[in-house]
């Protein structure tokens, strides 16, 4: 007989082997692919803000939380990492070192350690850190590099316009869009990244096999890229169809912008999201109409942050419209 | 065959989880454990009232006699398992955890009750009628055998104006590591057809089902031939997810009926009942035989020989797991019952008893929690409750004491699976604040209807 | 430009005034009228809220001392004989001295008294765990050591010993709310006397087994053997189902009862040692 003593708990005494880190693991793995595409596109400068983003997401984490509330440092559960590279993903690849330190501290300690950490914060913190910064900085967070000029030099990057702003720009001076459309790279090049833009809007076809990952890995689940995408698709093609001289086609607005990398990645996080199928149904259609709606009418050319952020908001209260059915409460035939 | 038995798997719809099977003794035969010089006997091994002791200290008792008496009708009788003289009659450590009174004999020769049919002859006529059955099921202290341990007589006594149309046998054994029932299927088949028989006769249905997990494929076989010689009993293979075996999961799996909040099976037409409760009825009614035994899984990946024991009710664990080869150097935990579900014991040295179907070593490395992370909002627990419950909510008022808000929240209707706690990434110990919060109300309830 | 001026303070000035005017009447319209003694009553309270005077907040207890005839059921422990002199004095009534209570915990199962002989691994809470087993001990009705109590005191005035893992009362800062005593769910915390110059003596242990059984796990229980009972001269110990009992009513502190006990398990608080003229802060078996 043993004379170690016997463990008592409350059952069950078997686990999954699912856990917290795994899952911010698995949504790091599925950005690798971009990632290197995108240092590829752009060069040394993506990989530092990547690196930046990362550590220094991480690293004021581990401060705040040893030294300003003292309690133990939660770092290795991976998702200040998977913050700081998704808002490094959301910049350009030109943007001074000291804006994504300072972005970086805006995300973790307000969007994230002012509401309690993990799990309490009810907005996305990367998009708050990326909008922050874009309130804060707009002519650095609108400034992006010439895609594959320059790329393994630090020097200052030439500037190029992406093609939503391009648009944009194009539609205020009265251009018709036929004129627009030579200027902006063709849809096949949009998908697979043969463009400018932020770190991680880049390719389409790379965002979604890391998006295929997840979902075979069950990090995400179909209902919101599909039903944001979606969304977007159907809402600019009805503007399209009732109005084609001053609006792009829908396949423009899904590849352009942060639309795949907002859908799959952001709009996902678990934490602000809803929980159950149909809530997130809803919560993505409405993050797709917002997003056209603000690229149409809105004074930006990019509306994906925003909308996240503000369906971020109604989170709770589609939670509450969309409790899952109980058993026991049906009529029996 | 097996492709048309895996087409018409069905299963409860929402929710539930796949554990690993871990069905390390489902080859090992039933072998009969003599019993030890000690026994412990809890008057208390059923849902309901404890009974009440009718022998005192020095008494002599045979095997099969009454030696505690039902108190009312939410009670069974507690027979001796052994022949011997009776120790003592005081409080014993048991499965609950706390100590509870206890009959203790000293086992002396095999001496049986008058009566009682020890011969191996297969009986398979029935000639007591319903009433009769009833009233001698609860003569020889029948209780559910599935681990609820509710009184059968008052299950086969369904409240006026409730008529069951239909039998529903658990044979699922959805627990990983346990074997006892699979076991039973295999190498007492005819006996728990017939035991079945009696159960449809004392109820006064036309039709039972049996309901086996899909990872039994030869109980499957076995019981689907034999239930070809007794019309109105079918075998339904059933897919194989946890918790399957739940009461209310088994009947929607297997007739497609929910069981209405605060309600019973009966409401929805059928009676549930245990393939080890069936074997039992058979051996009460057509042998005579009180209920005094049970087959019991011993199990554990560093335990030598994991087995599938008959033993005498009172024998102590510390006694099976001897015979298993001896408490493992590594050992974590103990458990009575599965892993999902099951108690983890303060010490082996408590009685096996009406509801133990099977006993547990794991070792330490699986027996020590996680540490716990705030909850990341998955949804993974909601998605996996098989009643539609949302445990991080229940978790979160129970925190906050907001028991009323949790009331409404249908906390009361959870089934205790442990599914939610099985997949939440952040390791949060759902069941634990789910199983205080109940227990809250359970007591505001007592009291809402106190004067 | 001046016009525009002018126009703006004016309305903006008018519409000031309105406001103030309606707003002045609906309050005057709206107002309940209250007992002022009921604010005088609240405002010498101590606030807390901490529910130990039976009723649910400071400012119910200001209503029900107004409606009472007397302040003979009503005393709030936090502020004391000194707070009920003051509300006594703001309504005019006699209030009688009442005897200062402190929380007292009756468990001797200390690590070295009681060992522990498996291991709770969970949510530490004392209820779960008093709701599944008897503990990590073999006593099922000792201290489980999960704090609750510490976690219920509104006022910092319970901490669990980390040698002793047994909750140590500081009774500077104890008021017997009561918060403790409802917190334990094994009933272990009793509001006795504070006593004369602080001392006091009380069985510490809660166990109503057999004295063999009790002692097996734990060295310091008490075995019902009756002793203290017999040395009692003032009638204030009952021995009930295998455990003593001192009444705080009648105990004189005379602390005969203490020297009697063959397992250490009555306590004698804050007594001088009789070698050195030190006080002790307690003469306890842990």
């Amino acid at each position: 007989m043993t004379n170690q003593k016997l463990t008592v708990s409350l059952p069950p005494h078997v686990y999954d082997h699912a856990s917290v880190r795994k899952v911010m693991f698995d949504v790091l793995i599925a950005l690798s692919p971009a990632l290197l595409w995108s240092i590829y596109v752009f060069g040394i400068h993506a990989l530092r803000v990547v690196l930046l983003g990362v550590s220094s997401c991480v690293i004021f984490e581990y401060l705040l939380q040893r030294y300003v509330l003292k309690v133990a440092s939660s770092i290795d559960d991976g998702s200040a990492a998977v913050t700081g590279l998704l808002l490094a993903f959301n910049l350009p690849s030109n943007i001074p070192s000291w804006m994504v330190v300072v972005g970086c501290f805006f995300a973790i300690a307000v969007a994230k350690m002012t509401f309690g950490g993990l799990g309490n914060n009810p907005f996305n913190p990367a998009l708050i850190g990326r909008v922050f910064l874009f309130v804060s900085f707009p002519v650095a967070m609108t400034s992006w590099p010439t895609p594959f000029v320059d790329r393994w030099q630090f020097v200052d990057a030439v500037t190029q316009a992406t093609p939503l702003s391009i648009v944009k720009e194009g539609l205020r001076n009265g251009a018709p869009i036929s004129g627009l459309i030579e200027k902006i790279p063709s849809n096949f090049d949009l998908f697979i990244g043969n463009r400018g833009g932020c770190i991680g809007e880049v390719s389409v076809l790379l965002l979604i096999l890391g998006g295929l990952y997840l979902l075979y890995r069950k990090v995400i689940s179909w209902q919101i890229p599909v039903s944001m995408i979606g969304a977007i698709f159907v809402f600019a093609g009805i503007l399209r169809v009732s109005n084609p001289n001053a609006c792009m086609t829908p396949l423009f607005q899904v590849l352009t912008g942060g639309v795949f990398l907002g859908a799959i990645y952001m709009a996902t996080d678990m934490v602000t999201s809803p929980m159950m199928p149909w809530g997130m149904i809803i919560f993505g259609a409405l993050i797709g109409v917002l997003t056209v709606i603000i690229r149409v009418f809105g004074a930006y050319p990019e509306g994906v942050s925003f909308a996240i952020l503000i369906m971020n908001a109604f989170v709770p209260l589609i939670d509450k419209f969309t409790k899952p059915k109980k058993y026991g409460k049906v009529k029996n035939v | 065959m097996i492709m048309k038995m895996f087409n018409r798997l069905s299963s409860f719809p929402k929710g539930g989880v796949h554990p690993q099977d871990f069905k390390l003794s489902a080859n090992r035969p039933i072998e009969f454990l003599p019993p030890p010089k000690t026994v412990t006997i809890p008057v208390s091994q059923h849902f309901g009232a404890p009974a009440i002791p009718i022998v005192k200290t020095g008494d002599k008792v045979k095997i099969g006699q009454v030696i505690a008496k039902a108190d009312g009708f939410m009670s069974t009788n507690i027979h001796a398992t052994v022949s011997g003289i009776v120790l003592r009659i005081e409080k014993c450590m048991d499965v609950s955890g706390y100590k509870r009174l206890a009959v203790v004999i000293d086992s002396q020769g095999e001496e049986w009750l008058e009566g009682v049919d020890l011969s191996r002859n297969f009986k398979a006529d029935i000639v007591l009628t319903a009433s009769e059955i009833i009233k001698k099921v609860q003569q020889d202290g029948l209780a559910g055998l599935g681990g609820a341990t509710f009184p059968l007589h008052v299950k086969l006594s369904p409240p006026k104006g409730k008529q069951a149309e239909i039998l529903l046998i658990n044979g699922v054994e959805c627990e990983p590591y346990l074997t006892a029932d699979h076991r039973l299927m295999l190498e007492k088949g005819p006996e728990i057809m017939v035991g079945i028989k009696i159960l449809m006769k004392a109820l006064d249905v036309r039709k039972a089902l049996i309901g086996i997990e899909a990872n039994k494929i030869d109980a499957i076989e076995h019981l689907s031939k034999l239930a070809k010689d007794f019309h109105n009993i079918d075998v339904i293979a059933l897919q194989v997810k946890y918790p399957q075996g739940a009461e209310k999961q088994l009947v929607e799996a297997m007739i497609g009926r929910q069981v209405p909040i605060g309600g019973l099976p009966i409401d929805v037409g059928c009676v549930v009942q245990n393939v080890g409760t069936a074997f039992a009825v058979y051996e009460s009614i057509q042998k005579n035989k009180p209920l005094i035994e049970r087959v019991v899984t011993v199990a554990g990946e560093s335990l030598k020989r994991s087995s599938n024991f008959l033993v005498r009710l009172g024998t102590p664990i510390s006694y099976l797991i001897e015979i298993a080869g001896g408490l493992p150097e590594d050992t974590g935990k103990i458990i009575s019952g599965g892993p999902m579900m099951g108690k983890a014991l303060n010490t082996p040295e408590v009685p096996v008893v009406k509801g133990t179907s099977g006993i547990l070593v794991l070792s330490r490395s699986f027996s020590k929690r996680d540490p716990v992370l705030p909850c990341i909002r998955c949804a993974r627990c909601v998605s996996h409750c098989p009643l539609g419950l949302e445990p991080y909510l229940l978790m979160n008022l129970v925190g906050k004491a907001m028991y009323e808000e949790a009331e409404q929240e249908m906390i009361m209707n959870c089934c205790e699976c442990g599914s939610c706690a099985y997949v939440c990434p952040a390791k949060r110990p759902l069941l634990d604040s789910i199983r205080l919060g109940k227990s809250f109300i359970a007591q505001q309830r007592k009291e809402r209807v106190k004067p | 430009m001046m016009y525009t001026v002018i126009v703006s303070v004016f309305l903006l000035s008018l519409t000031g005034i309105l406001s103030g005017v309606i707003l002045y009447f609906v309050a005057k319209k709206f107002q309940i009228s209250e007992d002022p003694r009921i604010d005088a009553v609240e405002a010498v309270l101590p606030g807390v809220n901490c529910g130990g005077c039976g009723y649910p907040g400071c400012r119910k207890f200001a209503e029900a001392c107004v409606l009472a005839k007397n302040l003979d059921n009503l005393f709030c422990p936090v502020g004391g004989n000194k707070g009920m002199i003051e509300v006594s004095k703001i309504l005019g009534l006699d209030v009688a001295e009442k005897e200062p209570k402190v929380a007292v915990v009756r468990c001797n199962g200390s690590l070295k008294n009681r060992p522990r002989i498996n291991e709770y691994d969970g949510e530490a809470q004392c209820k779960i765990v008093h709701n599944l087993y008897t503990g990590e001990t073999g006593c099922s009705y000792g201290c489980l050591g999960f704090a609750d109590c510490v976690r219920a005191c509104k006022f910092d005035a319970i901490t669990i010993n980390k040698e002793t893992l047994l909750p140590v009362v500081d009774e500077k800062k104890c008021v017997a709310c009561g918060a403790c005593v409802k917190a334990c769910p094994r009933h272990l915390i009793e509001l006795r006397y504070q006593g004369k110059d602080n001392q006091r003596v009380f069985v510490s242990c809660s166990n109503p087994e057999k004295g063999s059984i009790a002692r097996k796990n734990c060295s310091a229980a008490c075995i019902g053997c009756g002793k203290c009972f017999k040395a009692c001269a003032f009638d204030a110990i009952k021995i009930g189902e295998n455990l003593a009992y001192i009444d705080f009513k009648k105990c004189t502190l005379c602390r005969k009862c203490v020297s009697q006990c063959p397992t250490g398990a009555i306590h004698e608080v804050n007594f001088k040692l009789a070698s050195d003229n030190q006080v002790q802060e307690t003469k306890v078996n842990v």
